[in-house]
């Protein structure tokens, strides 16, 4: 294929490239690029949603206040195990980069039971709101407190269903290319649903009870 | 069957829920149908099923995929456009004791359809089939990043386009104008299935539009050919980039302000109520942080084609390519700086007025750099004036005019005066008509050689053109008169019968208009029947400039067959000019992701999800919902995804390339 | 794919998002926990000082959390994807601020401008 790829010197230089394979590939490449881009348009999902909260906030309608209804206790163990599964996370990586799928695996499931922890706490405390009659249809403030918090729990959730997924999928591939690729974006994503809980802790919770 | 029952299975959908007892509607559905039935019919005759779904639903090439855009945004322009003969009609005989043909109840229906689908389901459809035909061509790739994710996109389009199609004949479509503003919106004031109809065709497309948006960019970067640098790049790939940027950054804000609007309506929450705290402003705040920058999503690759042809058609390269390139950035950002000009009227006091007002006129000044640099490209240029010239000169006519007006709306205390009347109608849709449809035209006779081997018919492509300039002007110009004049938008019906000479005229500008929408469908037509007239063998029928004419029209499935090397901007001007010549043997295995069939029937669920939740069959829904986690994780268990095309086939289909190009004295 | 013999859709362009060094992780995790217990004690304790402060402090550290989180767990630095992903992240955190920003400021002096008021309509006011 080089017969036509004359000096680059002379008037003609190189028009053609041996086949390159990371640029005619179609997609191998640029999957963790496109998932973090995805990550980038969910944030912005999060920031109106914040925004809405933010507009909110104080249109208590007459209904309950954020010093009334929220436990910080039950956030702060939340927030202990979700920044406990973004840790377990970590530590698998090392793990699939060295090839070892046992450990990996075993790592992944810890991450999953504390992610479930997280959103079984979630839900009580979801349910412990609504029978006070701290309800979404209560008031405005109530109405963006449960999407936000409950996008982001189901954000969770996917993440759960993505994860149990992934365990079978390395029972059956080992760790493969693509279940490389597959994990890495899993903890991306794993990794950004920690992020936006700073901020809902922050802004929501902590912000919420001393305002 | 009992009446429990009957609202488990069907949920709110009764017999009454069908139009029969509406002429028009019935009328339509009628001819719809039989439209409907005779192409089905066609399709079996000739036993083209196989074909369209192999070859075409389940394609993953962003050629084919591509085109079914285009043809999607076509059959809903027709749709649009019929909505809006109806609404001229409506409005040129509706004066004084005459009420004419459309009750408001109907007439809501239609400017909401209107403005909706030519939004969401024509130009967004069009800009996005052009971007995918083209600029994975214009970087010397094979397709895009993620071929499957392209596929999907698209049929989720379809999908939401459907859903408003079917809200023409069962049920019935929003009445809150194309951006259902709340609180109109809410359960309380829209309590029938238009808002729901409307929220989740919008939704399901959105998503659509979203991820075609992140493949588009994860394929600029990812994708170029060795040696295009940033500032190597075509414009039309800077614009697209920009574009496909910028849509990334707002449709999230959609998405969310429909998901909210959603959760009020099903769920009974209080964001955009009138009572209990809500704040319906903030719904239009959200939907103009979207809107805004929107129009920038359409118009930003538009002006990339007018670059790409003006430059072709001077023989010159474009003037201030990087002058170009930074005012499609500035651009970018800026226009996520304006979006509370649309709701000057709101009431937010002088200072967040005059900051929305200010940036708003910054946003010109890049905008009126772009046309300096096309005229100056032209000025001394070879100028060919051929069709998708023609359509370039005529947009430069038109859209400054409508630049200024906006200026002119601009300002907030004229804004007070002009908000909701139909000088602002006037000033949007020449934006959007001398903006964007005008460069998708241009586009379009452009690059259909390369798409299909042969250009349009000449004469019924300047019926078109000539068709849309004047009747642009005619429909538009006195609806700019009776806007200064201060009448509303929005009404079926006027007292003052002074003006109505102004609504039958541009009720004629509306017509001449229908000519040029004709003209395009004739010349593709006639373009068809005399293609062996038309053929282009050379791939190259313009004299272009930039990569993809270097290849086959059509081109091949892989595009190129060896990678290009790009050592200029101009790419294929500078291959050219220095003697390149085409590689005639050396040929490897082309690897090429495998077609899928995955994206139709996640779309099919998605539809089903949404007609299931606008009638309230919540049974469907849940079933189509569960359909679509276990389609989508079944997917993922699919590694089959991608073949090779041996060496032998690309050698065999490029030496018939050369055999063409011997045969045109290539 | 997975027949190709090195890994170079991970390793070609330094694409090394979401898999970095294993110290950056343990000192990541480490500043994380200091990062979110603080906040919480300060609220929970109410040993903060005035509530504003204390609200400026919560936030600030949010922010520093934010971008430990960023840097140490998802690994963002100025050469992965060539820079695209920082530039990304980047252009979102302005969008983001502007989302936020915008909103709340462009609501606050609606609602202030259009309170009702106890002599009816008194005009607009800044």
């Amino acid at each position: 294929m080089t017969d036509h790829a004359l000096d680059p010197r002379a008037a003609s230089p190189t028009w053609h490239l041996a086949e390159q394979e990371d640029h005619d590939h179609g997609g191998g490449g640029a999957t963790i690029l496109g998932f973090w881009i995805y990550l980038m348009s969910d944030a912005l999902i999060f920031a109106s949603l914040f925004a809405m909260f933010g507009v909110v906030s104080t249109s208590y309608a007459g209904g309950p206040i954020p010093r009334e209804i929220f436990d910080l206790k039950l956030v702060a163990l939340n927030t202990a195990l979700l920044l406990a599964s973004s840790i377990t996370f970590g530590e698998a990586m090392p793990h699939m980069e060295a090839g070892r799928v046992g450990q990996t695996r075993a790592w992944l499931a810890i991450t999953g039971l504390l992610g479930l922890a997280f959103l079984g706490i979630e839900l009580y405390e979801f349910g412990q709101l609504i029978a006070e009659g701290a309800s979404p249809q209560r008031s405005a403030f109530l109405s963006a407190f449960f999407t936000l918090v409950g996008t982001h729990g189901a954000h969770v959730a996917v993440g759960l269903i993505w994860l149990t997924v992934m365990l079978i999928q390395l029972g059956q591939h080992g760790l493969s290319l693509p279940m490389k690729r597959r994990l890495i974006c899993l903890s991306m994503f794993w990794h950004f649903l920690d992020i936006i809980w700073i901020g809902v802790f922050t802004f929501v919770y902590l912000y919420g009870v001393i305002r | 069957m009992s009446d429990s029952i009957l609202k488990t299975i069907f949920g709110r959908l009764t017999f009454e829920s069908f139009p029969i007892h509406e002429p028009i509607l019935f009328g339509t559905f009628i001819v719809v149908s039989l439209l409907g039935l005779g192409i089905v019919g066609v399709v079996t005759r000739y036993r083209l099923w196989g074909y369209l779904w192999s070859e075409w639903f389940t394609s993953v090439d962003h050629k084919k995929v591509g085109i079914m855009y285009i043809i999607l945004g076509i059959v809903m322009l027709l749709r649009g456009f019929a909505d809006a003969l109806m609404m001229r009609a409506q409005q040129a005989i509706a004066f004084g004791a005459n009420e004419g043909y459309l009750p408001p109840h109907h007439y809501d229906q239609i400017f909401t359809a209107h403005g909706t689908i030519m939004i969401f389901f024509v130009a967004i459809p069009l800009v996005v089939g052009i971007i995918n035909y083209v600029m994975p061509l214009q970087i010397g790739a094979r397709d895009v990043a993620f071929p499957f994710l392209n596929n999907l996109s698209f049929w989720l389009t379809v999908a939401g386009a459907v859903l408003v199609m079917i809200s023409l004949f069962v049920g019935e479509f929003a009445r809150t104008g194309w951006l259902s503003y709340a609180p109109l919106a809410g359960l309380q004031y829209s309590p029938d299935t238009g808002v729901d109809y409307y929220l989740w065709a919008l939704q399901i497309a959105g998503v659509g539009t979203t991820l075609s948006a992140i493949n588009m960019v994860a394929t600029v970067v990812k994708m170029r050919a060795p040696g295009m640098t940033m500032m190597k790049m075509p414009v039309f790939v800077w614009t697209a980039l920009c574009s496909n940027v910028l849509a990334i950054a707002i449709f999230p804000a959609l998405t969310a302000a429909f998901f909210l609007l959603m959760l009020d309506r099903y769920i009974g929450t209080a964001f955009f109520t009138n009572d209990l705290g809500g704040a319906p402003m903030m719904y239009w705040n959200m939907v103009w942080i979207w809107g805004h920058p929107e129009v920038y999503v359409l118009i930003l690759p538009a002006f990339g084609m007018y670059s790409e042809i003006t430059s072709t058609f001077s023989g010159k390269p474009l003037f201030g390519y990087s002058s170009m390139v930074y005012a499609t950035v500035v651009i970018t950002i800026l226009s996520y700086l304006v979006w509370l000009h649309h709701f000057f009227t709101m009431g937010a006091g002088p200072s967040v007025n005059s900051f929305f007002g200010i940036a708003t006129m910054v946003i010109s000044i890049p905008t009126g750099a772009k046309v300096f640099n096309w005229l100056f490209t032209m000025y001394k240029g070879d100028v060919r004036f051929e069709l998708p010239m023609m359509w370039v000169v005529a947009f430069m006519l038109t859209f400054v005019v409508g630049g200024m007006t906006g200026v002119l709306l601009a300002i907030p205390p004229a804004d007070f005066v002009f908000h909701n009347s139909l000088f602002l109608v006037a000033h949007f849709h020449n934006t959007i008509i001398g903006g964007v449809v005008f460069g998708l035209f241009a586009a379009m006779v452009y690059w259909f050689p390369k798409a299909f081997g042969f250009k349009l018919d000449e004469f019924w492509g300047k019926v078109a053109f000539w068709g849309w300039v004047i009747g642009y002007w005619v429909a538009w110009t006195p609806i700019y008169i009776v806007g200064l004049m201060g009448e509303p938008r929005r009404v079926n019906h006027f007292d003052d019968p002074s003006i109505q000479p102004y609504f039958v005229i541009a009720a004629i500008g509306a017509l001449i208009i229908l000519v040029g929408i004709l003209g395009f469908v004739m010349s593709i037509l006639v373009g068809f029947l005399k293609r062996e007239q038309l053929r282009d063998t050379t791939g190259d029928p313009w004299n272009g400039r930039t990569l993809e004419w270097s290849t086959s029209s059509p081109p091949p499935a892989y595009n190129f067959a060896i990678t290009p090397v790009v050592h200029a901007l101009d790419a294929w001007h500078d291959m050219k000019a220095r003697g390149y010549e085409r590689p005639r043997d050396g040929f490897r295995p082309v690897h090429m992701p495998r077609n899928t069939g995955t994206g139709v029937i996640l779309s099919g669920l998605a539809l089903a999800l949404g007609f299931g939740m606008v009638w309230y069959m919540w049974w469907l829904a849940a079933l189509s919902f569960a359909g679509l986690l276990a389609v989508a994780i079944g997917h993922t268990f699919n590694l089959n995804r991608d073949y090779f095309i041996p060496a032998d086939e690309v050698s065999r289909t490029e030496s018939q390339r050369q055999q063409l190009l011997l045969g045109a004295g290539a | 794919m997975s027949t190709e013999p090195y890994d170079h859709a991970l390793h070609a362009h330094g694409d090394t998002m979401g898999h970095g060094s294993r110290r950056g992780h343990r000192i990541g995790s480490l500043l994380a926990i200091i990062l979110t217990v603080v906040p919480f004690w300060l609220v929970m304790s109410q040993q903060g000082p005035a509530p504003g402060w204390t609200a400026a402090v919560i936030f600030a550290l949010a922010l520093v959390q934010i971008v430990v989180h960023v840097v140490c767990f998802l690994h963002l630095d100025t050469r992965s994807e060539g820079g695209w992903t920082l530039l990304a992240f980047l252009f979102t955190a302005v969008i983001v601020v502007l989302t936020i920003g915008g909103s709340v400021w462009v609501m606050f002096h609606l609602n202030t401008n259009m309170m009702p008021m106890p002599g009816g309509m008194t005009g607009p006011v800044r």
